[in-house]
């Protein structure tokens, strides 16, 4: 638990979790929400007003110095040495960790080479673009082979290559067994990168599963949008009943036809108003229709007897578009839409 | 709250255990290593001011008969304290002020596996290593300036004792205003400490011979740097009437204490939420 002075509420207010080793965990709110104050706490840099805290087993308040020793911050802010040039800033770090002289020089090469830093080894740092920086911090803090890694808000103001590179750069650390903690408010990257995510808001934990898990439970259901052409003794309220019966299905709606094949991957509450689309009136006879299909499980799981029924009744299936409730749909839901 | 985190040893390996004095080493060598690759900056900023306050209040105004012969002996351990004093005092505080403020560079010290205290102790123990070569570098200045400078072979202990100590003071008190001054303050905190700080510091003149303006002599006394200046002033001319030297290091290290604990105090107050 952390309070500031003069603030009357907690900035981080009963947040508990456990982070497994050689996970990806993502901490996940918006600003203002407490993720910040959170890995503070975890790296030493602000004091608990309640609670525990530890890393790799080290009590962080009472131990300071040895969780220190186990962890690496990549802050958001740029913190780079600039009296330093690109090399010395990773060579001090590994010195301020005890790592011996050839060892440090070592691992400077490596990182330089591994994060594309080696033509601006001798660079001075504020000559560097933001993207070059954001590496050289995140290649610093592994100068001293952190157990735990904390980044904060990792690819914040990143070019998309950048980006990739970063969460590949993730990726390649969780399968060398380094803990990762990153604290984001950028769905993707959530979805992407951790292996489980934490939201949080007004300094409270709000939900912690993976990214899965989490969509899979906000309502319980996808959507499968089915574009068939019936038969011609067909109707497309038949058709729809028909669909209607398989196990699967929850419920059917017929919708209008999106123009120009609709707007795949908008999330559903980008489509105004928040509620579902208008039903429409049924299509002429013979013309494509669009059914909108509410189904429980994996959406997937129910192409095989939509197909079968489809089959049955003689419709041609024109186009299929398997809408997902994403991340962002659990995030918006569990935080609001209010601006912070 | 609570949170674990497990970190797993599988890739990373052991837990390199450093001990603290090498991690100390290791933040002063950076330090020390970014003060020796900006060395002529360094000189100019720390000697240009005394060179010319010595060269004009030694010498032209000597020359010039607005002094008596001698003045210029007795100024220039004054000049010397002032160097050292204000040196390193400017050398913690500007650069925390700066660093905290805005640049945070001192972050990743503030990482490094020692205890956050000893970090502001590496900030007190630089400017004092920073003041003490500029005002080491006055004697051959003031040769350069006045012809030149002696100190009685057995005093040079106690030159020492007091340019150690006053500099360490003049630092501990640079921690302190580097940690509790803000930058959007610097410039009138700065202007309304340090120009009292250097005229009321017994630099131009030996404190006893305030006695005449009793009023002055006791503002001067709340003033470390007084302390220092009689100290230097009893090394390099002992024949000059001066506060005890005992009395003046006792009087040091008590301003060292006090600013020291209020300065380490400020200083993980800054670096700790």
């Amino acid at each position: 638990m952390k309070r500031y002075p003069k603030r009357p509420t907690n900035a981080v207010d009963g947040i508990s979790f456990q982070v497994k080793p050689a996970e990806v965990f993502g901490l996940l709110g918006p600003n203002g929400a407490g993720k910040t104050t959170t890995v503070g706490i975890l790296t030493t840099r602000v004091d608990l007003t309640g609670g525990a805290a530890y890393v790799d087993g080290i009590d962080v308040t009472r131990d300071p110095v040895s969780a220190r020793r186990r962890l690496a911050v990549v802050p958001q802010r740029i913190n780079l040495d600039r009296s330093l040039d690109a090399r010395q800033n990773l060579i001090f770090h590994a010195a301020y960790h005890g790592v011996s002289s050839a060892e440090r020089n070592r691992r400077a090469d490596v990182l330089l080479d591994q994060f594309g830093l080696t033509d601006h080894a001798t660079s001075k740092v504020d000559k560097m673009s933001g993207g070059q920086s954001q590496r050289l911090m995140i290649a610093r803090a592994l100068m001293h082979a952190p157990q735990v890694l904390f980044l904060d808000e990792p690819s914040t103001g990143l070019d998309p290559q950048a980006r990739l590179f970063v969460w590949d750069r993730i990726r390649e650390l969780r399968a060398q067994g380094v803990t990762v903690v990153m604290t984001t408010h950028d769905m993707d990257e959530a979805a992407e990168l951790a292996d489980r995510v934490g939201i949080v808001d007004h300094g409270k934990l709000l939900a912690l599963d993976t990214p899965e898990a989490l969509t899979r439970g906000l309502s319980g259901q996808s959507t499968v949008d089915l574009t068939v052409e019936a038969a011609e003794q067909d109707s497309a309220e038949d058709l729809l009943a028909a669909l209607c019966e398989l196990a699967e299905v929850e419920r059917g709606e017929q919708v209008a036809l999106a123009p120009g094949g609709g707007m795949p991957g908008m999330p559903p509450w980008m489509g105004g108003g928040g509620g579902p689309p208008d039903a429409a009136p049924p299509g002429p006879t013979g013309g494509p229709v669009r059914l909108r299909l509410y189904v429980a499980g994996e959406p997937a799981a129910v192409l095989g007897p939509v197909a079968q029924v489809l089959a049955g009744r003689s419709a041609r299936l024109v186009g299929v578009q398997v809408g997902e409730t994403s991340l962002e749909d659990v995030f918006i839901n569990l935080t609001g839409r209010g601006l912070r | 709250m609570t949170a674990t985190l497990t970190g797993s040893g599988t890739a990373t390996g052991r837990v390199d255990t450093v001990s603290a004095p090498r991690v100390f080493a290791a933040v002063l060598h950076r330090d020390l290593f970014v003060t020796w690759r900006e060395l002529p900056t360094f000189l100019v900023q720390s000697l240009l001011q005394p060179l010319f306050l010595l060269f004009v209040f030694g010498k032209v105004l000597g020359t010039l008969g607005y002094t008596q012969s001698g003045y210029a002996q007795l100024l220039l351990p004054g000049i010397i304290a002032m160097t050292g004093f204000l040196n390193a005092l400017q050398n913690t505080s500007f650069p925390l002020v700066i660093d905290f403020g805005f640049l945070k560079e001192i972050e990743d010290r503030l990482l490094a596996p020692i205890p956050t205290s000893l970090v502001a102790v590496e900030k007190v123990a630089f400017a004092t290593m920073r003041a003490l070569v500029g005002a080491v570098l006055m004697f051959p200045v003031g040769v350069l300036v006045l012809g030149s400078v002696s100190v009685p072979t057995g005093r040079i202990p106690l030159l020492a004792l007091f340019l150690v100590v006053g500099s360490v003071s003049g630092a501990a008190i640079g921690l302190s205003l580097g940690t509790l001054v803000t930058p959007a303050k610097l410039n009138i905190v700065f202007a309304v400490i340090l120009t009292p700080l250097l005229f009321t510091g017994a630099t131009q003149y030996p404190w006893p011979s305030l006695e005449r303006l009793r009023w002055f002599q006791v503002v001067s006394a709340l003033n470390p740097l007084t302390y220092m200046s009689e100290g230097l002033r009893a090394a390099m001319t002992p024949d000059v009437p001066h506060i005890n030297p005992a009395l003046a290091i006792a009087v040091l290290l008590a301003f060292t204490g006090v600013f020291m604990a209020l300065g380490t105090w400020g200083f993980r107050r800054r670096a700790i939420d």
